[in-house]
């Protein structure tokens, strides 16, 4: 009998072109993205070299980094200084090489990790990479999905390749019952804190186990979204059923007897029995509660009910040292209680957190309600299509009635490339990273899922949105 | 991409954990400033003082380490980010070489397509590195093609590089054109696809809206 093989392990051997020894191998890429901050770039160097695209129509552009997400935005509005001529040559380079080209004013356009899943380009058993590192979130599909750098995309746009060494396996069991008031941000903070910011560096991370068979597409892909933040450049959940449903009749699905052979083979891709994993977490969630950052990485993260750590308490002097930065940073002291932490703004965004279920769970709390004076409160959905499926709901309604702004689609607020709205504010935010300047100067930033940032927003502090909505 | 093979000068420390891409070059940094001009963005946040000056606690702006092509780093360093940018300002700093215990692993990737060399050592001896580095004012000795760290002290290290890429660093070789080579392979390869994974290829004939 054969070897009992992970997914990973399959996905792998399945797209080996050549073995280059010592681990390394180079790999077929099924799928590139190229965005307005880097793209054109990748696509200038390679014509500068006059090598050609080797397969154009595996290649896909989008516009999503630096345009702004004001209501009412023009086709080039961007906060960043050089940002209209990188759209512009993004645009135009795409034209001249035919490569299919989500634009500002495309109906489809959005966070590329939101609109690659979302129109079916995305797909089980592809290999997928893009000059992001949080293209890992289509993991939640079943794809290998990694965050690459410029030269490497040009590497690809020439070869269709790229040469990788193989790292090890991860598999990471959510099991038990997810209580209230609990998603799929939660879980992935959670884990977070618990095996550190580096946890996972030189490993591929599979996301299995009771809670991530039963959650959605969806929420598989926030989970996924965050492998990068323990520093695993690959995570995913392996197709099963609840993603073929997902995938189904989107635009670039495979449709017919095509779609049935897919299927066939994405389902072979499921990791075996006995397979065996370099390395087994289990994670008993019936013990995670609402999660929020309080430092200044994502490791640094505690429940809702807990309290800001003390770096006295650290017996490594490093640790500690790193804990005193942060809290100086973010401004708390040792020993505060996250619950009531006032803030300054609110944030629904990004590629971890501006799905359609997303919008939908933080409308539910913000139904009736009004955001907190003095709370400025901003949602981007993380699509054109989200957005509006949000509105053909009227959940643009529940948001603004509420005290939202309700913007276009695009990554704007997550690295501050919406423009300055955060500076020197305290800001509770659906985002992934909570560094340093990242949502702009002096902005300090608490991570936590979409329905905790709402229930915050109405409370004007930081709020357990199950006592908020009790 | 120049080939590195040894290289020779000063090194600094910096021994936070967790420097991410974001710390080493601000997205704003990326769109308005060619990759050979991000040097002086490098480390922006910890080099330079609110009114733009020079902070004098930050190494390489002391005489010692002004010109330092080596960087000692606390772990994970390079974390977060894809943005290449972060090997380019670095390098534009002056920088060749960067040892720590750990990378990002993304970061770690495209240091290799740029011809900088990073180093992965145990903790242990990034302190005794960090030391020296503190301590006295030598010069630290980078050796790729006997993969060894001499130390101002005389002290050896040892370190270990995946030997593919090590021989494009020491060649300075374009990865694209070590693809290429490989070309017809890659074409025989693809065509079988086209016919075992059909619906992986038919993409197109979408008509844009």
């Amino acid at each position: 009998m054969a070897k009992p093989q992970t997914f990973f392990e399959k996905m792998w051997n399945d797209h080996v072109i050549a073995d280059l020894g010592d681990g390394a191998s180079l790999l077929q890429i099924d799928r590139l993205f190229l965005h307005d901050l880097s793209g054109s770039a990748a696509i200038a160097r390679l014509e500068e070299s006059g090598r050609p695209i080797n397969s154009r129509d595996q290649v896909f552009g989008v516009v999503d980094h630096l345009i702004s997400s004001r209501p009412g935005r023009g086709p080039d509005d961007t906060a960043s200084r050089g940002g209209v001529e990188l759209i512009q040559s993004m645009r135009q380079l795409s034209h001249k090489y035919g490569i299919t080209f989500f634009d500002s004013t495309d109906a489809r356009q959005g966070i590329v990790h939101v609109v690659s899943p979302e129109l079916g380009i995305a797909l089980p058993g592809t290999t997928l990479v893009c000059g992001d590192s949080h293209t890992c979130t289509v993991g939640g599909v079943g794809a290998l999905a990694w965050g690459i750098g410029s030269t490497e995309c040009e590497h690809v746009l020439a070869t269709q390749t790229l040469a990788q060494v193989r790292p090890k396996t991860m598999r990471i069991n959510f099991e038990g019952e997810v209580g209230p008031g609990v998603y799929p941000k939660d879980l992935i903070l959670y884990l977070i804190g618990e095996i550190g910011a580096n946890g996972g560096i030189g490993y591929a991370a599979e996301f299995a186990g009771s809670a991530i068979r039963k959650m959605s597409v969806e929420g598989r892909m926030t989970i996924c979204n965050m492998a990068i933040e323990f520093q695993a450049k690959y995570g995913f959940v392996p197709a099963d059923d609840v993603t073929f449903d997902y995938i189904k009749g989107r635009d670039f699905a495979p449709k017919g007897h095509a779609w049935d052979e897919a299927v066939a083979y994405w389902r072979s891709l499921a990791t075996d029995e006995h397979a065996v994993f370099d390395q087994e977490v289990t994670i008993d969630c019936a013990r995670i509660q609402p999660q929020v950052t309080w430092g200044t990485s994502p490791q640094q993260v505690a429940g809702i009910g807990d309290r800001v750590p003390d770096p006295a308490d650290m017996s490594d002097p490093g640790v500690r040292t790193l804990l005193e930065r942060a809290i100086e940073y973010i401004q708390l002291r040792p020993g505060t209680p996250l619950d009531g932490v006032k803030i300054d703004a609110a944030y629904i965004g990004s590629c971890t957190n501006a799905r359609i279920s997303d919008l939908r769970d933080a409308a539910a709390v913000l139904k009736g309600r009004k955001v907190a004076p003095g709370v400025r409160a901003i949602c981007v959905p993380g699509s054109s299509t989200v957005k509006r499926a949000a509105e053909a709901e009227g959940l643009d309604r529940t948001f603004r009635d509420a005290g939202f702004e309700w913007h276009e689609s695009g990554c704007a607020m997550c690295a501050s490339q919406g423009g300055d709205y955060f500076a020197n504010l305290r800001v509770i935010s659906t985002t992934n990273r909570n560094f340093e300047g990242r949502q702009g100067p002096q902005t300090r930033t608490h991570l936590a899922s979409p329905v905790t940032v709402a229930a915050s927003a109405i409370a004007g502090r930081i709020a357990d949105a199950r006592t908020v909505i009790a | 991409m120049e080939p590195f093979r040894v290289v020779k000068g000063g090194a600094a420390a910096l021994m936070q954990t967790n420097i991410n891409t974001d710390v080493v070059i601000r997205i704003e940094r990326l769109t308005n400033a060619d990759r050979s001009k991000l040097g002086r963005f490098a480390l922006e946040a910890l080099r330079y003082r609110a009114d733009g000056s020079e902070n004098p606690d930050f190494p390489f702006n002391q005489s010692k380490y002004r010109d330092a092509p080596i960087l000692i780093a606390g772990r994970n360093f390079g974390c977060g980010s894809s943005r290449e940018g972060a090997v380019w300002a670095l390098m534009g700093m002056g920088l060749r070489c960067v040892i720590a215990e750990s990378f990002g692993d993304i970061f770690y990737g495209n240091c290799f397509q740029n011809g900088m060399l990073p180093i992965r050592l145990p903790d242990s001896q990034i302190q005794m590195l960090a030391r020296e580095a503190a301590e006295l004012s030598g010069a630290f000795t980078v050796d790729l093609e006997r993969s060894k760290v001499t130390t101002p002290s005389g002290r050896t290290v040892d370190f270990t590089i995946d030997p593919m890429r090590r021989e494009a660093l020491l060649a300075g070789l374009d990865d694209i054109g070590l693809t290429l080579a490989r070309s017809s392979a890659i074409g025989v390869w693809q065509s079988a696809d086209r016919l075992a994974r059909p619906w992986v290829w038919d993409t197109g004939g979408r008509p844009a809206r």
